[in-house]
């Protein structure tokens, strides 16, 4: 069986879902952060899967691709500014420990 | 094509591998490198998708920029010796992971996807840039990404700034 667009769907929301798990069990705020990127990642390769597959012309997909790389880039500054800002201020990055504003 | 099938399968195995021992090692730094073989291999995948610009700019941004970033911030914040512990919440964190993995999969296996059978076009870069730039195009989007990476930028400084 060849390798169609339902591979890499299927490739992307395995990498989805490990980044999900990932984001949601991990206490550690970059290893969060790492988890994020890996799901940006995964909604890229299904981006330019459906640009190859769907619209091969248009190469519409790899246009939002360069875009999802620039917001990815935007949030990995800002997200470990925040990290390192939190670090020295408290002394630890768990995120269980990082609960000033919850209720 | 049955050179890039194999390719395909390679790299699907090595991103998910390096994928689960991002969530899964206990060791950060670790899992920081696998994080970089993650993304080297979805440039592999780009490039299996007849997308050369986009693998190069994967491996120049991710694997260049955005993994060096994390090292610094594992470095500034001793975070090697507390290693990476996971919450409570790992059995129903799974059960929601598995169950979007399901319900996507579902969703995608049984969509009738209009698959064109012209064949991509290639090099990618020149065609992207008469996307991005040329008539019709998305040139209001590239002016607001270059707005949204100053603003980046000026956070990222102000917040890390010695007070």
């Amino acid at each position: 069986m060849s390798v169609g667009l339902e591979h890499y769907l299927i490739l992307s929301a395995i990498l989805f879902s490990i980044g999900l798990y990932g984001a949601l069990v991990k206490r550690s705020a970059i290893v969060i952060l790492m988890s994020i990127e890996i799901m940006l990642v995964a909604v890229s390769i299904a981006m330019v899967a459906f640009s190859r597959y769907i619209v091969p012309l248009l190469l519409t997909g790899q246009v939002f691709v360069i875009f999802i790389m620039v917001v990815a880039a935007a949030e990995a500054a800002v997200g470990l500014a925040i990290i390192i800002a939190i670090y020295r201020s408290r002394e630890t990055i768990d995120a269980t420990k990082i609960d000033l504003m919850k209720w | 094509m049955i050179g890039l099938d194999i390719a395909f399968w390679i790299l699907a195995v090595v991103a998910i591998v390096a994928a689960l021992a991002v969530v899964l090692l206990r060791d950060i730094f670790r899992a920081a490198i696998s994080m970089i073989l993650c993304f080297l291999t979805v440039a592999g995948i780009y490039v299996t998708l007849s997308a050369d610009f986009l693998a190069a700019v994967q491996v120049l941004i991710y694997v260049g920029a955005i993994s060096v970033l994390i090292i610094l911030a594992i470095m500034l914040t001793r975070e090697v010796q507390r290693g990476s512990p996971s919450n409570k919440l790992r059995i129903p964190a799974f059960i929601v992971a598995v169950l979007f993995l399901g319900a996507v999969s579902f969703a995608l296996l049984n969509t009738p996807w209009q698959v064109s059978a012209e064949l991509p076009v290639e090099p990618t870069t020149a065609a992207l840039a008469t996307r991005l730039f040329g008539e019709n195009g998305y040139i209001l989007p590239v002016e607001i990404a270059a707005v949204l990476l100053l603003a980046a930028i000026l956070g990222a400084i102000v917040l890390v700034r010695e007070k």
